[in-house]
């Protein structure tokens, strides 16, 4: 998966979760509970609408490193097409 | 119009999803309503045949208006009128409906009245007495039944009560109208999003922060809220305790159990708070349930309010229904759905007005406790604050422990400080065995 095709499925993944929320002014190294006053509940369902529109599966343990815009796109890229994750 | 928790005394029809002629049972969605604090659907709780439906769209009424008639069969004209307040089966709590702020003095009425009232769904203090020294009259309750206007007798200053469509209120409160200065050409008066043109706005609204969140977060929710929680602290005599609860083994079983489940079926810690709590108010009955009357009734179900904020701004706590009986996967679906469903307005009356305790947990915003404020008639409020690495000292040991505080509000009429501390450490002993949850 490319940096473009990762950055399109976060911001529909984001989208689901906070619909007022506008993706262009996201800062890309901010993490997302702190500009979009979201939840342990909110993100969750981020990491589960980004699964699903990727089939990347992200263990529990590597939540931490999803928490920004760009730490999405670090991880989406290097997961490559593997439906296991790195 | 039922009441759809303690704090609503009015609301308005948003949408019908039944017509006259429509087939109708026990449970079904009917209509849509508005409240200045939530969007909900309303469910039926008569099965028939809808005859008339006597509130139109876009309409706002009282609590207790009647809004629909429902009859056993087609043709049949029916004597007693639909989704009247019995929102809850046993011990509803919008029972003490009367009590809302300012506490109103009982209200005069002749038996009869009454009894057509309650026949009806009428809330008789919401009604204005033509009878003798203000007594209300059979005559009062059966033209508040056929009036589909709303004329509350909280006495609205002349010329306030506004008929408003719930995109006009939306719009308005977008562009920072005032209603009160807005000429209605709706249907009896009401204003429509298209009065709003001529509206006058405000001189120059502020340019909002550059953030990525839309400027609509002052909520205007708090109203209802101000006026429930002013009641709570009135009325209720609080008392508080707090327990620290050490979650290593908690969250250890939830780690390895998560790591067992695909990503769409794990599980968040906070659903097993919230399962403990269950399990642990059934076996402290004093904490759950409802005080009204000037007694505690508990509640043989534990429905647990769970403390939701809304992203525009204000809070809505609908109920986990049956919490304790249900398994920690159903839970987690269900709180899922809940939040999903709070957020974009589509709660149920059921859910809004049958928690029998509530949980809040504040550990998101970062704190490490919470001095809850109960919802009346509720007896108690269950606060959990932020999981942080604490030094934790057992058995002459010192460690760095996973630490939460749990605190409770709980009232004192119902129960005591010895019970309430009993239900305390019930949730923690709980909590020790996640595995049996």
């Amino acid at each position: 998966m490319n940096a473009e095709e990762a950055k399109t499925a976060v911001f529909a993944a984001l989208r689901e979760i906070a619909p007022e929320a506008d993706a262009s002014v996201i800062e890309p190294d901010v993490e997302f509970r702190e500009q979009l006053d979201i939840d342990s509940m909110d993100f969750l369902n981020l990491i589960i609408g980004i699964h699903e529109r990727t089939g990347v599966d992200i263990p529990e343990e590597d939540y931490p490193l999803l928490e920004t815009l760009d730490g999405c796109i670090r991880y989406l890229t290097e997961a490559g097409p593997s439906p296991h994750g790195r | 119009m039922p009441t759809l928790g303690a704090d609503m005394t009015e609301g308005t029809v948003t949408r019908w999803l039944v017509k006259p002629g429509d087939q109708v049972k026990r449970g079904d969605i009917v209509v849509e309503v508005e409240t200045d604090k939530a969007d909900m659907e309303v469910e039926i709780f008569e099965s028939g045949v809808i005859s008339e439906l006597l509130v139109p769209e876009g309409e706002c009424v009282p609590v207790g208006t009647v809004l629909a008639i429902v009859g056993a069969s087609p043709g049949v004209v029916p004597q007693a009128p639909a989704p009247a307040p019995p929102v809850t089966p046993p011990p509803a709590p919008e029972r003490v409906e009367p009590r809302l702020v300012p506490p109103a003095p009982r209200q005069r009425a002749t038996p009869t009245a009454r009894v057509l009232a309650q026949q009806l769904g009428i809330d008789i203090a919401t009604l204005d007495g033509t009878g003798i020294e203000g007594t209300i009259t059979r005559q009062d309750v059966e033209h508040a039944a056929r009036r589909a206007t709303p004329t509350p007798a909280a006495v609205p200053p002349p010329g306030r009560t506004l008929l408003v469509s719930p995109r006009a209120r939306r719009m308005a409160r977008e562009l920072g109208i005032d209603l009160a200065t807005v000429a209605g050409t709706g249907p009896q008066g009401s204003i429509t999003a298209g009065d709003l043109g001529a509206a006058p706005r405000p001189p120059e609204v502020p340019a909002p922060p550059a953030t990525a969140i839309a400027p609509e977060k002052r909520g205007p929710r708090r109203g209802p809220i101000a006026a429930l929680m002013e009641r709570s602290n009135r009325d209720i005599p609080h008392y508080y305790l707090g327990l620290d609860i050490n979650l290593e083994h908690t969250l250890d079983w939830l780690r390895a159990e998560n790591k067992k489940r695909p990503v769409t079926e794990r599980l968040l810690y906070s659903v097993l708070l919230l399962k403990a709590t269950a399990l642990a108010a059934h076996e402290v009955p004093e904490v759950n349930g409802y005080f009204s009357d000037g007694e505690f009734r508990p509640s043989n179900e534990v429905n647990v309010g769970v403390a939701i904020s809304l992203r525009e701004g204000g809070l809505v706590a609908p109920a986990l229904l049956n919490a304790a009986e249900k398994p920690l996967s159903q839970l987690m679906a269900e709180l899922q759905d809940l939040v999903k469903r709070a957020r974009s307005g589509r709660l149920r009356a059921s859910e809004m007005s049958s928690s029998s305790i509530t949980v809040t947990n504040l550990g998101e915003l970062g704190v490490d406790f919470v001095y809850g404020v109960i919802y009346p008639p509720q007896v108690a409020l269950v606060g959990f604050g932020k999981i942080v690495e604490r030094p934790w000292a057992e058995n002459g040991m010192l460690g760095v422990k996973p630490v939460i505080t749990m605190t409770l509000a709980a009232d004192h009429r119902a129960s005591d400080g010895h019970r309430g501390g009993m239900f305390l450490t019930t949730i923690n002993r709980l909590l020790q065995e996640p595995e049996h949850l």
